[in-house]
């Protein structure tokens, strides 16, 4: 590699407040257009913003989880641009003093990807284009949006990828919102710039506009980077400019330069007074921060126990992880509760959402019953995956499959009577286990489990079983 | 000075006269009247009468306040639900808004009645109304001259006594200004003290509504009913709820005179002012002289931020919401720029041009910052002077009314006659205009007294000396209901 990639984010999120940003219009996606609007988020002559409070306190979690200093005296600007999805022509949004500032965000490797700042202003309408016409749906016209805007840190397409991730995840464990790409409740713009490998001189940047998928993210970047990387070994020059990216021919085209740039002659709002944040409410949003993906991670490989894999593949869906987590503060065994999750219940929880959500009639109570009679061997852990199988498929408690005569089990006389019926007449088996084939145990275990249809703690008898063999 | 309000007000409860008969008065008065001064450019006959009935039936149930059944009038940058809210622009033409302004809201329910909208420079921009696409209205008091502005259409039906009295705008004077070319009583109060949702905005941070009377009683009145912190408006404050006293004793008060305020003004309209003061420390008060060194940069500070402001507001007038759209256009684009070409006046296009040149990245440090610097230093020069007295007297205006049409060629003269009212603005500060005697020309010369943040009420009681002592009375002009 010739070039060394410099790239730096400016990702838009929606946040998941119930109201808009300056009126009490609903933020709910969809509707019929233009039914989810008020003179306020419409623009009207005379109307008057009133800044949503829940707004701010979801921007300073999303600052706080992501390490930011929160700026307690800040103040709201108007960006003006004239574009019909923008009904007063200017959109509300902050420019000297954003709201939370110098944070970051840490990489799987180690590596911190910085904050610069984060920002609340309100998103647009839409335009919808159709048989000729446009058409405009001020639906999503003043839906509070959060801008998070990265340092030049990251260095390749996956870099950037873990990022988003990264932030997906912080945003939704904190639940300031869905970040949902394809509904478009997070979008970014990427910045690339090349520099010669070893040189600490930025090169010009473009900026990708709108992207709304991990993949294209990082196909555009790869595109783009070849793109600038062969302007510059023709030894020409990279124009500044934005870009977009053109999903079905993969690649990336100007949309305009620099010397077309707007100039939006920012101003402090007027209409809405200079927001002044008392410490205490920051330490309380502090406090009331769930434990943060990372270090949950942390902990269930440190703490818990728990195998890496596993980890990994619970971690993400923090609505899986309070379900482990309050099963096992119940008293179950770690091991068999995270594998019984993984193991079974995952296969149940098809979609991102449904694992998202936790989309399932099994609550951690019962969970922990089950778990306890595994840990405790009352059952067999196959019996509990079967089990939790049919919990999760009719959403009735564990007393509805396992019965007080099933956990009675098999008593020691019994059981030794089966072991020696078992060892009778499976002559073959024992021959050859004696002869050190270990796995020829198997068949005594199958033998027990038919006739006891499964009640007989298979470690007990194991005991039993080698006793008698090698007597 | 006569309180109008409370004299009908009587008339109302007592039964002599029901809100229905004493608005058909003031109808056929604005029929009679109006085609001459041209102050109603909207009238809302309809909504009045049905206005009137609820009038009655409040009052016949116990339930009226000083303002019930009594008709007013708004300027017609207030909107109002269902009834034309233009500014007076091309760019509105039609424009009816589904909602109402906080401030008609509150006389609304207390069974205020709407006779109509009153004319206006456009979007408020001037100080004559003769930028109104309505054409100017004229001054009752003389019709050869303006009745100054913005809310000259305000100040001439009330004058004229076509409406009993109106609300009207102040963002750098044009309430004040325009009451004291017709000799009437004019009150900005506090920046915040009442609330502007609905107000159409030109300068947002300056912009402030407030009643246009016959009285400084009247004027306590109207404020006491419209006044109060609003959720709809995060720039509202609280403010003292109960009714304002007035009682008018000024003995002991300190009136403070800021030598800056006479530079330059017209000697008929110092004489006037200073024959006013006379008679307030004849009754007890305290004269001290106070320096505002700051007070001259007001003037070009109020058009930079102003306009700025301005500049961001207006560019709502697309042609794609409301209002007027130019008929043949090629592409979105182009329908924009001919609905403001075809749509702004001339006065309009100038400071959104002004405004928009200021804020722009290159030019934003020298005007508009230097600007906001600027004000923070004009305003605490004025709370400087407000540690040695209660309240400033100056002149409304370094003028008297202008003869129709002098602006036109007389701009800058136009502009700096805002001289003395801008620093109120400013500085979010509450100041009264009220009549203080006429020059030779017989036009009426106003006054100021201006108070410190949320001292209104102080301010109105200080003014209703004059009303008590009969400081100043004007004749009333004929043709209109005068009951």
């Amino acid at each position: 590699m010739k070039y060394q990639l410099v790239s730096g984010l400016e990702t838009h999120v929606e946040l998941a407040t119930a109201t808009k940003i300056f009126c009490g219009c609903t933020t709910a996606f969809g509707g019929a257009p233009n039914t989810r609007c008020c003179p306020v988020c419409t623009g009207q002559p005379g109307a008057l913003p009133i800044l949503n409070k829940r707004v701010v306190e979801f921007a300073i979690r999303a600052g706080l989880a992501t390490h930011c200093t929160i700026n307690t005296t800040t103040h709201l600007d108007r960006k003006n641009y004239c574009y019909p999805d923008l009904p007063k022509a200017y959109q509300i949004s902050q420019f000297d003093k954003p709201l939370c500032e110098h944070g970051y965000v840490e990489l799987e490797s180690g590596k911190r990807i910085g904050i610069t700042r984060i920002h609340i202003e309100e998103d647009a309408g839409k335009l919808v284009h159709e048989s000729g016409f446009t058409f405009i749906d001020y639906n999503r016209g003043g839906v509070p949006l959060i801008e998070i805007v990265s340092e030049p840190d990251i260095s390749s397409p996956e870099e950037a990828r873990e990022y988003v991730e990264k932030l997906q995840l912080i945003m939704r464990y904190i639940g300031v919102s869905d970040c949902k790409m394809q509904e478009g409740s997070m979008r970014c713009d990427v910045n690339i710039s090349l520099m010669p490998v070893g040189s600490t001189k930025f090169g010009t940047r473009t900026e990708i506009k709108n992207m709304n998928s991990l993949s294209y993210i990082e196909k555009a970047m790869a595109y783009e980077y070849s793109r600038q990387a062969e302007i510059l070994d023709n030894g020409g020059e990279v124009v500044q400019a934005t870009m977009r990216y053109d999903e079905h021919t993969g690649e990336t085209s100007v949309m305009r330069t620099k010397e077309d740039a707007q100039d939006y002659r920012y101003f402090p709002e007027p209409d809405i007074l200079t927001v002044v944040i008392p410490e205490e409410k920051v330490e309380e949003i502090r406090a009331s921060l769930p434990e943060l993906p990372t270090d949950k991670l942390k902990r269930y490989v440190n703490e818990l126990r728990i195998n890496p894999a596993n980890a990994q593949l619970l971690y993400k869906y923090k609505a899986v992880c309070d379900f482990v987590e309050k099963a096992i503060s119940l008293g179950a065994g770690v091991k068999n509760t995270v594998n019984l999750t993984v193991g079974t219940l995952y296969s149940k929880l098809e979609t991102e959402d449904d694992k998202e959500r936790f989309n399932l009639p099994v609550t951690a109570e019962e969970m922990a019953k089950l778990v306890k009679l595994a840990d405790e061997g009352k059952i067999n852990i196959t019996l509990a995956q079967k089990t939790l199988s049919k919990m999760a498929e009719e959403g009735k408690p564990v007393s509805a499959y396992i019965s007080e005569s099933d956990l009675a089990g098999v008593d020691e006389g019994e059981l030794e009577g089966i072991c020696k019926k078992a060892v009778e007449s499976n002559p073959q088996a024992v021959a050859d286990f004696k002869a050190g084939k270990e796995k020829a145990i198997f068949a005594l275990y199958g033998f027990i489990k038919k006739a006891t249809q499964g009640k007989a703690d298979i470690k007990k008898a194991d005991a039993i079983l080698r006793q008698l063999i090698m007597k | 000075m006569k309180s109008v309000i409370k004299t009908l007000s009587e008339k109302l409860r007592s039964g002599q006269i029901t809100s229905v008969e004493l608005t058909e008065k003031y109808i056929e008065a604005i029929k009679r009247v109006n085609p001459v001064i041209n102050a109603y450019v909207h009238e809302t006959f309809e909504e009045a009468r049905r206005d009137a009935e609820y009038a009655d039936r409040l009052i016949k149930e116990g339930k009226g306040t000083p303002l019930t059944g009594i008709p007013f009038t708004l300027k017609d940058n207030i909107a109002t639900d269902g009834e034309l809210t233009t500014c007076c622009s091309k760019i509105l033409e039609g424009f009816r808004p589904y909602y109402d302004a906080t401030v008609w809201k509150k006389l609304k329910e207390q069974g205020a009645v709407l006779l109509g909208k009153t004319n206006m420079d456009e979007f408020a921009m001037g100080s004559t109304s003769e930028t109104s696409v309505y054409g100017a209205p004229l001054n009752p008091r003389n019709t050869a001259r303006v009745t100054g502005g913005s809310s000259g259409g305000v100040a001439a039906a009330v004058c004229a006594d076509i409406a009993a009295y109106g609300l009207g705008s102040d963002t750098g004077g044009s309430i004040r200004q325009p009451a004291s070319f017709c000799g009437i009583v004019g009150f900005k109060p506090t920046y915040g003290a009442v609330s502007r949702y609905g107000l159409i905005a030109y300068g947002s941070s300056l912009d402030q509504i407030g009643p246009m009377t016959h009285s400084v009683t009247d004027a306590a009145l109207v404020y006491d009913a419209i006044k109060g912190e609003d959720c709809a408006d995060q720039t509202s404050a609280p403010v003292h709820m109960g009714p304002t006293a007035l009682n008018g004793d000024v003995r002991g008060i300190k009136i403070g005179v800021a030598k800056e305020f006479f530079d330059g003004i017209n000697p008929q309209i110092k004489g006037a002012i200073d024959a006013a003061i006379e008679q307030y420390k004849n009754a007890g008060a305290e004269v001290v002289e106070v320096s505002i060194p700051a007070l001259k940069l007001a003037l070009p500070v109020y058009y930079i931020i102003a306009c700025a402001e301005a500049s961001s507001n207006l560019g709502r007038y697309d042609g794609i919401r409301y209002g007027y759209r130019a008929a043949n256009y090629s592409s979105v684009d182009d329908m924009i720029t001919k609905t403001r070409t075809e749509g702004f006046g001339r006065e309009v296009k100038k400071r959104i041009m002004l405004g928009t040149y200021v804020l722009s990245s290159g030019y934003f440090d020298a005007y508009y910052k230097k600007a906001c610097l600027i004000r923070k230093r004009v305003e605490s020069q004025l709370a400087e002077c407000f540690e040695k007295c209660d309240v400033l007297f100056a002149p409304t205006a370094p003028v008297t009314a202008f003869p129709l049409g002098y602006s036109g060629g007389n701009a800058l003269e136009t502009y700096l006659s805002d001289v003395c009212t801008v620093p109120v603005n400013i500085a979010g500060l509450p100041a009264i205009a009220l009549p203080c005697g006429k020059d030779k020309d017989g036009l009426p010369i106003g006054m100021q007294i201006i108070g410190k943040k949320f001292d209104d009420e102080r301010v109105l009681d200080i003014a209703y000396f004059a009303e008590k002592s009969k400081l100043c009375e004007l004749e009333d002009v004929e043709g209109g209901v005068r009951l």
